[in-house]
């Protein structure tokens, strides 16, 4: 399969389609990019994701030219592109309002683009036609943007935007405005139309299991900066820092200081009083030195009975259970007060559970189970 | 019942304050004219009914009456007897003197060319005012009402005062030497035209303002990322979204300009020709209240059409909004 070895951020010889060069951001006195040097490559699915105000649709729209850059240089297919205008850019955008003009029919959207191009009449229908099916949206052709319904709109939003085949398109928070289930599928959608088009897509968002699922890399921003930017695989299991592992998902940080205990490994002295958890490293720590273990609560098994051969084994007391239908979160109050999430996958139906609210437990994880973080 | 109380309250408004004036203003165009007091001789009143002596009551009765008259009107003499009440001669004479279709005419055409003239200068204005930082809005909004506080009477004698030869602006001109003959405005259809434009502008500006007020930015920037240029997004968006302020502001300018009286009496010259000041003279010059009455029921005739179109695209602005 092709797309498990897209992975052309790897490749030296690959050059981007994108690259941010220093770039600076000031609106005023309010630093909104801070020094940010990235490269975007051809074919990516590249997510930026943040809390609101981190910068990341200041970014996107300095890509669409609709903000100029304080300093630094961005470059699309190698052309500096700070002097071109947005109407001008091989660059195209899906706004968060979908922006679609209130006066002109679905099809008329589409086909606004395409007409500033002066296309002929001809290849301006069949491409409009073209991106309907994509979309499927030719039963509503005719109809004005207020006549169908949110999910839709989406679509068509999405159909002007591809229309002009722009070399890189630009989503801005795309599917903020679906419901839940909506979105899920619309995920994939876009996905799939991502593949099929072929062209760079670069999406904002704060909804991180949306960057998870359709992207090809996340960039994790926080005021103004990138402070990771890995496969989705990777800024889940191997989280560069405390900011990223707490972004993403449901994470247990314990902090404390390293010793150093073999080759890779560390002991982490955590608690007064507890004994010292077992943990595996590459990134290397001196003797003594302040460190944040990041463990995922599905990472940790929970019994009633003491484990036999576990590498790290606290004992507790269960506070409180999330049922969540597929899954169950305990929370385990450890000697010292400190929680710890455990979660078990509930694979078997209606079996009783055993543990319940004040019991005595057992948790446990191995060495290799957290990331061990300087900050 | 809340309801029909509700629905009752402008209707009867209506009624009491629009029908029942303009059903005494075409009673009196088919009056005949008479040196008496009032000047008229009622023709319907004499086939009709014979109520005289409570004044304050009559046009209830009138109209009571009038009606039952005419649903009783399936014998078909009773009908017959109300026709031949009807007496057009006013209207005809209207027709037989060219003063009046000419009046009318250039007040149509006073009334464009002004409602044109406004819509230049009010859309700019509009512009502006909507894409003025949101902290000044109020301030611009409030400057532009702000001449309503003043009588428009006091507001049209300081125009003359300003387009007079040795008004302001001939004082202005002639010292700044762009010329060197003082210019006629006042009295010219020149200062008509100032007149209505200064005094109907707020009509326009509002309107306009109200649906560039509402209209998405991110919808000109879509426009500029699928490659139009400032003035096309300006032409192909920003145009046709505010078009329903665009109609409504013509509209609240076109139809008080077409009936304007004051403007044209004060600054307009004789060479003006307005209905409104035609019906003034008719009125209390001639004391023709019958020809009068005529030329207003025309007047309103004529301004039906757009208050009717203007209802519509209301209507329509409400529906898709909606």
């Amino acid at each position: 399969m092709i797309a498990s070895v897209f992975a052309p951020w790897d490749d030296p010889t690959e050059k981007p389609l994108i690259r941010f060069k220093n770039v600076t951001k000031r609106f005023g006195n309010f630093v909104a990019i801070e020094d940010l040097t990235q490269d975007i490559y051809a074919r990516e699915f590249f997510a930026l994701l943040g809390p609101s105000g981190c910068g990341k649709t200041t970014m996107m729209r300095m890509l669409a030219g609709f903000e100029t850059v304080t300093e630094g240089t961005i470059e699309l297919a190698g052309q500096d592109i700070a002097n071109v205008p947005p109407n001008q850019r091989a660059v195209n955008m899906m706004f968060q309002s979908y922006a679609l003009f209130p006066h002109l029919s679905v099809y008329e959207n589409i086909a606004f683009g395409l007409r500033r191009d002066k296309m002929p009449k001809d290849k301006l229908d069949a491409r409009v036609s073209e991106m309907l099916k994509l979309t499927r949206l030719e039963k509503f052709a005719r109809r004005k943007p207020h006549q169908i319904s949110g999910g839709q709109r989406q679509r068509v939003a999405l159909a002007r935007s591809l229309a002009k085949g722009p070399k890189l398109l630009l989503l801005d928070e795309p599917l903020g405005a679906l419901d839940k289930k909506l979105r899920q599928e619309t995920q994939f959608e876009l996905m799939d139309i991502q593949e099929t088009t072929g062209t760079t897509f670069v999406i904002v968002t704060h909804d991180q299991e949306e960057a998870m699922t359709v992207a090809s890399r996340v960039a994790v921003m926080d005021e103004g900066r990138i402070i990771q930017v890995a496969t989705p695989a990777v800024i889940y299991e191997a989280p560069n820092s405390v900011y990223v592992a707490d972004f993403i998902g449901d994470v247990n940080i314990l902090s404390g200081t390293a010793k150093p205990a073999g080759p890779d490994k560390y002991f982490v002295d955590w608690g007064a009083n507890q004994a010292p958890i077992l943990a595996t490293s590459e990134r290397p720590f001196a003797d003594g030195q302040e460190c944040h273990l990041a463990i995922r609560p599905e990472k940790i098994s929970i019994t009633k009975d003491k484990p036999e051969e576990a590498e790290n084994a606290v004992q507790g007391k269960v506070l409180d259970i999330a049922y969540l239908g597929n899954l169950s979160t305990y929370h385990v109050e450890m000697p010292g007060g400190k929680v710890i999430k455990a979660q078990t996958a509930n694979t078997r139906r209606l079996s009783r559970r055993d543990i319940t609210w004040e019991d005595p437990v057992w948790i446990r994880w191995n060495a290799t189970a957290g990331v061990l973080l300087e900050r | 019942m809340r309801r029909f109380a509700l629905i009752a309250l402008p209707y009867t408004w209506l009624l009491a304050l629009f029908l029942v004036p303009f059903l005494i203003v075409f009673k009196i165009s088919l009056s005949d004219i008479a040196l008496a007091i009032p000047p008229y001789t009622p023709t319907i009143e004499l086939t009709l009914f014979n109520f005289a002596g409570d004044e304050d009551l009559w046009w209830f009765q009138n109209i009571s009456t009038y009606f039952s008259q005419i649903s009783l009107a399936a014998d078909r003499q009773a009908l017959k007897v109300v026709m031949q009440g009807l007496d057009f001669e006013n209207f005809i004479f209207l027709t037989t003197d060219s003063l009046y279709y000419k009046a009318y005419l250039s007040s149509l055409q006073i009334a464009l060319i002004s409602t044109t003239l406004t819509l230049l200068v009010g859309y700019p204005m509009a512009y502006a005012m909507a894409r003025a930082p949101q902290e000044w809005r109020a301030t611009l909004m409030m400057l532009v009402i702000l001449p309503f506080w003043t009588s428009f009477l006091i507001r049209v004698y300081a125009w003359m005062g300003i387009l007079s030869n040795e008004g302001f602006l001939n004082q202005i001109l002639l010292w700044s030497g762009v010329i060197s003959e003082p210019l006629t405005i006042l009295n010219t259809d020149t200062a008509v035209y100032i007149g209505i434009v200064y005094t109907y502008l707020p009509f326009m500006i509002l309107p306009i303002y109200a649906a560039l007020d509402r209209m998405d930015d991110s919808l000109i920037e879509a426009a500029e990322d699928l490659g139009c240029s400032r003035m096309s997004a300006f032409w192909l968006v920003t145009i046709p979204l505010s078009k329903n302020g665009i109609i409504a502001g013509c509209f609240l300018v076109f139809i008080p300009a077409l009936g304007e009286f004051v403007i044209p009496s004060l600054l307009g010259g004789s060479g003006t020709l307005m209905i409104g000041k035609v019906l003034f003279e008719e009125f209390f010059n001639n004391r023709d209240w019958p020809v009068a009455s005529a030329v207003a029921v025309i007047l309103l005739l004529i301004l039906i059409v757009p208050i009717v179109l203007f209802q519509r695209n209301q209507q329509k602005q409400a529906e898709a909004e909606a």
